[in-house]
């Protein structure tokens, strides 16, 4: 195990710049790190947690409004968005393995492939809210209960809802645009942070034994990633199944 | 010197000797490969499964896919299988608070006036 803080032939302790004077070891600095990125992670699943719990209780209270709502989503696009997220993660993996075996050029590249494949997932992203816009489903003044009330009228084979219920399915729609956008929201986020991140890369900063950043970014996106995993079923998949 | 630890109490995967300081493991190209595949699989068995009735079990398998999709890059890709007691712990804590709010939460709800208003 290379300690970044070393003991120099006249017994003096030299330490390496980016080794804080606090901390014993490498070892220790490196454990804190993860630590205080895993106490930050705790957060971020209490503050989804909140809204996950929304989706738990109005789902059980407006099933049929979740159900028929839920199946205007696309699933196709959410599928593949679910696959472009996985690869964007693996390939964000892989980074962190380059930074650990110290291949600048490679880390780099993994960076980008990290970014390229998460720009492609706003995009696809982007091209869903539209769709969504088309069909006045996105809540607020121009939402529109129509393709519930009255289905037939759009070809959508499904029962129409009593006006009532239909009004339930704003909610389901409120919290797609809510999960969704807040996820979208903390992938925007890292990709500000990988150009910042691919940026030092690129100058060698973590290719000489010092990954905490990269390791520690791994961790954000690979969470924002699980968010993702837990989003497309509850989302896209409540009521495929049942007979139209 | 406080900072001089020798190479046995260093190699300490169990965090037995010293509970904080973690061994760094390199997980391998090899192994993020498997763990790709695997949620891509799971993730065409989700869709799948979807389209498939079983009643009560539709939201149960989905959920249940999720997690264990969960759990595979929280150990593999997030590096917990490889990492301190402390590391675990924390990351158990977590979960185990957040089970803890939604059933209290759902409780409360439950126990009122379920649904009507």
């Amino acid at each position: 195990m290379p300690h970044e803080s070393i003991i120099n032939e006249e017994g003096e302790h030299v330490v390496l710049p980016q080794h804080r004077h606090h901390f014993e070891t490498a070892e220790q600095q490196r454990e804190a790190g993860s630590f205080g990125m895993w106490l930050f992670l705790l957060t971020e699943i209490m503050f989804f947690g909140g809204l996950f719990f929304a989706y738990l209780l109005y789902r059980n209270w407006y099933y049929p409004a979740f159900a028929v709502a839920s199946n205007q989503l696309n699933v196709p696009e959410g599928a593949a968005n679910t696959a472009i997220l996985i690869t964007s993660g693996f390939f964000m993996a892989l980074g962190v393995w380059a930074a650990e075996v110290r291949k600048k050029k490679l880390l780099v590249v993994m960076l980008v492939l990290t970014t390229v494949f998460g720009v492609a997932f706003l995009g696809v992203k982007a091209d869903e809210y539209h769709e969504k816009y088309e069909k006045h489903h996105i809540p607020g003044a121009s939402y529109s209960t129509a393709m519930f009330t009255n289905p037939a009228a759009y070809g959508i084979n499904e029962q129409p809802l009593a006006p009532d219920m239909a009004q339930h399915t704003e909610i389901f729609f409120f919290l797609y645009f809510a999960m969704t956008g807040m996820h979208a929201f903390h992938m925007i986020i890292g990709i500000v942070l990988l150009f910042w991140l691919t940026w030092r890369a690129h100058r060698g900063e973590f290719s000489s034994g010092y990954v905490a950043p990269i390791e520690n970014f791994g961790l954000y996106w690979h969470f924002v990633d699980i968010v993702w995993l837990f989003l497309f079923p509850l989302l896209y998949l409540i009521n495929r199944h049942l007979p139209k | 010197m406080a900072h001089e630890i020798s190479h046995d109490q260093a190699h300490d995967p169990s965090n037995v000797t010293n509970p904080e300081h973690g061994e760094h493991h390199i997980v391998s190209p090899i192994q993020y490969c498997m763990v790709f595949g695997t949620l891509l699989v799971f993730t065409a068995i989700t869709v799948g499964a979807a389209y498939v009735d079983m009643g009560a079990f539709n939201p149960v398998i989905a959920l249940g896919i999720a997690c264990f999709k969960a759990v595979v890059v929280i150990l593999f890709f997030m590096h917990v299988k490889y990492q301190s007691r402390l590391i675990k712990l924390t990351v158990g804590a977590g979960f185990f608070t957040f089970i803890v709010l939604v059933t209290m939460t759902l409780l409360d709800y439950m126990s009122r006036a379920w649904g009507m208003w």
